[in-house]
């Protein structure tokens, strides 16, 4: 009988860095055959590769978590997904099911969330560019809009004037919570008192009531601490609104920002380390909240967050097209999926698990994506087996920002399929083909050409 | 070959190069084909040696071998002439 066979692998080997080579037991469990009980080729053969797959059953169980840790410490409390992290339908569909509004920041963004059925009093209109026609609609629909700069004020009067009604709005802080960089490009300044100007304004102007405090402190935030500021900034600034201007403040909207068990660049610490758990933050947002309201005063708490409920429910199959030796010594693979795809790829480290159990010695190794770009490098340094051509592999956490700011660049966009809490598997965007990216194309007559 | 003719290996797959004190470790497969390169046997008998011992197709232990002496050249334990 023949013996097995194991790809032939030479490692030089570097004092102190022995135990990073060798046959890591940790590649033994980075194996995954499977998401969810679905076989990932079965997945493969049906809908391709690459192929986006989210779980319904991981977003819910996310979602409930999140929910249940702001709920348990504070009554009234709103969650409003933020469309951009992932406006696919179904993503959508069943976080509104979950009892989530809709938060957007686009006309284009709010037209999907009303396509999808979401009541426009359930919609949460944010951002520094609103048309004036979306906003507009968005008054009429009964949208609760966080203003963004002082033309803002000056168009939704207007809308007021030519609809004949008081809009009931809210504005956008950007304040010092020890976060950098800060998010001081929107909404109005606390600390330099451009926020309390606003408020003037919209006193002054008498055609609007100010309902709502909204503010986003930055995205994959990991200290809890923030948002103990935010929100006591927050409140002190709702009373002295309250206070001097008469205006009852009915929300205290503090954005999103909540990192999932994702690994930023630079931070070696593995995910379940460094991320704070979201008990951690639910307990500073509502110990501040509770100890700086005034009795009997329960303003509803709304939150935005979008990665931590989502990024961990999305994974990625790609799979493994060529390897080739780099003039460096380095082992590099070239996968059918990039950075065209994978937006991420700039900031986080994936987790990387492989379809099937491969022997061999890990050995360090890059991952590139398909285009002809030298951006695109998927992970610029990893240790794997020796893969064999079609190996895939599963990335993850994926299910934030990409496949909404994904570009169609070189290649089509891969399918997207839901497994549902049974294990069914339906497809919920289908692979692009040339007829979606030619559709809008005009080619004129006298260009037509003869060949 | 010359230049493979002055390292140390052992059964465990330690390699050792005393010109430039650097150590290796490589696989069983690997172990094997350095072996059948002292020996001074060409890529093709190799290729045949893989498949008769080892459960692999012909065009698999092809592949690898290319890149496993691309390997060895990258290191410098092999000299441009032979193979
Ligand atoms: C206004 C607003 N709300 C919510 C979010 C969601 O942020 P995250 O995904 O970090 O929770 C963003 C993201 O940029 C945002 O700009």
């Amino acid at each position: 009988m023949k013996e097995a066979y194991e790809k032939p692998v030479i490692l030089k080997l570097k004092t102190g860095m022995m135990n990073k080579f060798g046959s890591s037991p940790a590649y033994i469990r980075k194996v995954r055959k499977e998401i969810d009980g679905v076989p990932v080729e079965e997945l493969v053969e049906k809908f391709g590769s690459p192929l986006f797959v989210f779980s319904e059953k991981k977003l819910r169980q996310k979602f409930r978590e999140v929910k249940n840790a702001f709920t348990l410490r504070y009554p009234n409390v709103e969650f409003s997904w933020s469309y951009k992290t992932n406006y696919l339908d179904a993503i959508c569909a069943v976080l509104h099911q979950e009892g989530e509004t809709a938060e957007v920041v686009s006309e284009f963004e709010y037209e999907k969330a009303r396509r999808l059925g979401v009541p426009g009093n359930q919609i949460i209109y944010n951002g520094p560019y609103k048309p004036y026609d979306s906003l507009v609609t968005a008054v009429k629909e009964g949208a609760r809009i966080n203003i963004d700069h002082f033309e803002e004020i000056a168009d939704l009067e207007r809308v007021a004037d030519e609809l004949g009604v008081k809009p009931r709005v809210g504005i956008r802080l950007n304040m010092d919570t020890g976060i950098h960089p800060q998010w001081s490009r929107f909404g109005f300044n606390l600390e330099s008192g451009q926020a309390l100007d606003a408020v003037k304004r919209i006193a002054s102007g008498g055609k609007l009531e100010l309902v709502g405090l909204h503010c986003h402190i930055g995205t994959f935030i990991l200290d809890p601490h923030a948002y103990e500021v935010e929100v006591k900034k927050m409140v002190d600034f709702a009373y002295k609104v309250e206070d001097q201007f008469g205006f009852k403040i009915e929300y205290l909207d503090i954005g999103g920002g909540f990192p999932s068990k994702n690994r930023l660049k630079g931070i070696y610490l593995p995910p379940e380390v460094a991320v704070p758990s979201v008990d951690e933050f639910a307990e500073r947002v509502c110990s501040a909240l509770l100890s700086s309201l005034r009795p009997g005063d329960y303003p509803k708490l709304i939150l935005e967050s979008g990665r931590a409920i989502v990024d961990e429910a999305g994974y990625l199959i790609t799979t493994v097209h060529a390897a080739k030796r780099l003039p460096s010594g380095l082992k590099a693979y070239v996968l059918d999926a990039g950075v065209n795809i994978l937006f991420t790829a700039f900031w986080y480290k994936f987790n990387v698990e492989i379809d099937r159990e491969v022997h061999g010695t890990s050995e360090p190794c890059v991952l590139y994506g398909p285009l002809c770009m030298n951006i695109d490098v998927v992970d610029d340094l990893t240790y794997l087996p020796p893969l064999p051509r079609g190996t895939r592999l599963i990335l993850s956490p994926v299910g934030a920002y990409n496949v909404t700011q994904w570009m169609q660049f070189i290649r089509y966009r891969p399918a997207v399929v839901l497994i549902g809490e049974n294990g069914e598997v339906d497809l919920i965007r289908e692979a692009e083909d040339l007829t979606d990216i030619v559709r809008r194309e005009k080619l004129p007559e006298r260009l037509k050409l003869e060949w | 070959m010359r230049k493979l003719e002055r390292l140390a290996i052992n059964d465990e797959g330690f390699i050792f190069d005393p010109e430039t004190g650097n150590s290796y470790t490589v696989n069983k497969t690997g172990l094997f084909i350095i072996k059948l390169l002292k020996e001074g046997k060409s890529e093709e008998e190799i290729v045949k040696a893989l498949s008769e011992k080892f459960d692999v197709s012909e065009e698999d232990a092809r592949r690898d071998l290319v890149d496993f002496i691309e390997q060895l050249r990258l290191y410098g334990l092999l000299e441009g002439e032979n193979v």
